[in-house]
């Protein structure tokens, strides 16, 4: 923010922050949207928040943003403790959000100082729409549209991109050829990536650490430790993205221990019927 | 092979009614069923039309109407989109000022004329007074609503990209409020005319309500024809104008991309 601080935002592959969640709480009125998470992310690592729609997952994002305060916890950033919207921190909605009124150029260079316009051009090129620069986004698809958002967010050149379901709206096809493109910024940027989905198979691809939210408070912290670039027909992916599934959905066999507690409902209700 | 015979058939299609009438009315002057006092023919109307440009009055007429019109929309517009940006932007100016302007918009601009007579007298401050009341509403309301319906996820975007608040200003919430704001003008400059019209009816030195007036007086019907001619013309020509606008400004927008083979 300071002018000072600029410089170090400005050297390339300034890699990733230490993002720490310590006790972090959200209550809207009565409701407790988030309680009590405590994580701590390392700096380069790409973490996916899967969970049921309502859980919590895009409330930990916005806190982790600084677009929401937490109501009580901290959020630090290579520990120190933060609040607030950040130069460091960009985020990627699930709607694109361009500016419909300006170019592809332009909302690429939103928020650039006017001597770094260039690099706009550089990062679309990037995303593989360099020759698209003068187009009004109503003429984009909806994976492209997308595209573009990501280019504004790398455009900063962030320590931490933090992605709210950014492919929730795209077809299959296009949501693979974007896995690929997001993994290799990634692994090309260093930065610190934080991934909100209800798409299982894709927080596998992508992350090297699948987190579940669940009333809101991480439930399952589990390790995705496949070499990339990952294969969605591999049967150790396979296995995992079952796993975190069948947790997901808490079917009878992701815990054996408790088998009564988490049998669906109905099944429960015609117990009682047929006694 | 007769494709093309069709098409300009369809073109030429929507002019044969009014070509036909101007053609029953030129006939029907002419051969005196049609009382020059209640409406001269097309040709005299436009001889007189032309004599009127010759001798330059009718251009001096023109641009004092006009200028009349144009100050008026500057004024009340200007002031309409102010306030606008302002109740829009600030929530206790809308507290403040909102219903007060609600309330006053009740008024027609119209019912004004005995007391603004009382208060101008009738020369050019209670033309200017009329116009802006008049088409202060239209964009002040298309204002307050184009800001307000500006989506708040390209805000709360524009914000985590760091743009500042001018930033916020001039490069999301007046770009999202242009389409309103220019319903708003379209609204104002119809209105512009008919207050216009009336006003000069009423009285005036100049202009072309003078010019119809004092024609009536003089039982010159060609020209009192020729005068709401130039009320038309001028009408059409402000909407020219506002849909030129719409079409750069809203350029972005797929509702105003020109469409291939579309007319425009």
């Amino acid at each position: 923010m300071k002018p000072h601080d600029l410089p170090t935002e400005l050297v390339p592959a300034a890699g990733g922050v230490r993002l720490t969640l310590r006790a972090l709480s959200k209550r809207f009125g009565p409701r407790e949207v988030l309680r009590d998470n405590h994580l701590d992310i390392a700096p380069g690592e790409f973490v996916a928040i899967v969970g049921r729609s309502g859980c919590g997952k895009s409330t930990l994002l916005r806190l982790v943003a600084g677009l929401d305060s937490p109501s009580s916890g901290e959020l630090l950033i290579d520990g120190t403790p933060v609040q607030g919207l950040r130069e460091s921190t960009r985020i990627m909605f699930q709607d694109s959000r361009l500016l419909p009124w300006a170019r592809v150029l332009d909302n690429v260079a939103l928020g650039l100082p006017a001597a770094e316009r260039e690099r706009a051009r550089d990062v679309l090129a990037q995303v593989g729409l360099g020759d698209r620069t003068g187009d009004w986004p109503a003429r984009l698809s909806g994976g492209q549209r997308q595209r573009v958002a990501l280019a504004r967010a790398l455009v900063h050149r962030p320590r931490l991109l933090l992605l709210d379901e950014p492919l929730g709206a795209l077809d299959a096809l296009t949501r693979i050829e974007m896995h690929a493109l997001i993994e290799g910024l990634w692994q090309r940027h260093g930065f610190t990536a934080l991934l909100v989905t209800h798409d299982v198979q894709e927080a596998v691809a992508l992350a090297d650490r699948v987190l579940l939210i669940e009333d809101g408070a991480i439930a399952l912290d589990q390790r995705i430790a496949l070499p990339r670039p990952r294969r969605q027909g591999d049967p150790a992916f396979a296995a995992l993205e079952k796993t975190i599934l069948d947790r997901v959905l808490q079917l009878p066999d992701a815990e054996p221990a408790t088998p009564d507690a988490s049998w669906p409902p109905a099944a429960a209700h015609a117990l009682r019927w047929a006694i | 092979m007769n494709r093309p015979y069709q098409a300009v058939l369809q073109r030429l299609l929507p002019w044969l009614v009014p070509l036909g009438l101007i053609a029953v009315w030129q006939i029907s002057a002419q051969t005196g069923w049609l009382s020059s006092r209640v409406l001269p023919a097309p040709w005299d109307v436009l001889r007189a039309a032309a004599a009127l440009a010759t001798s330059g009055e009718l251009w001096t007429h023109v641009q004092v109407s006009a200028g009349r019109a144009l100050l008026g929309l500057a004024i009340g517009g200007g002031l309409g989109l102010l306030l606008g940006l302002l109740t829009g932007s600030v929530r206790t100016a809308e507290t403040l000022l909102d219903s007060t302007i609600q309330m006053v918009r009740n008024i027609p601009a119209l019912a004004l004329i005995p007391l603004v007579i009382l208060w101008f007298g009738i020369d050019e401050a209670a033309k200017l007074f009329l116009i802006s009341v008049a088409v202060f509403f239209p964009i002040y309301l298309n204002t307050f609503h184009g800001i307000r319906n500006v989506d708040p996820g390209l805000i709360e975007m524009g914000r985590t990209y760091g743009l500042s608040r001018w930033g916020l200003y001039t490069r999301i919430i007046l770009p999202g409020a242009l389409s309103s704001i220019l319903v708003g003008l379209r609204f104002s400059l119809g209105l512009m005319w008919v207050i216009l019209i009336v006003a000069e009816t009423i009285s005036a030195q100049a202009g072309i309500g003078y010019l119809t007036m004092n024609a009536r007086e003089f039982l010159q019907t060609d020209v009192v024809l020729v005068g709401i001619l130039l009320y038309a013309l001028l009408g059409k020509l402000a909407d020219v104008f506002a849909r030129a606008l719409e079409r750069w400004w809203l350029r972005w927008h797929p509702g105003y991309q020109r469409v291939a083979g579309g007319a425009a």
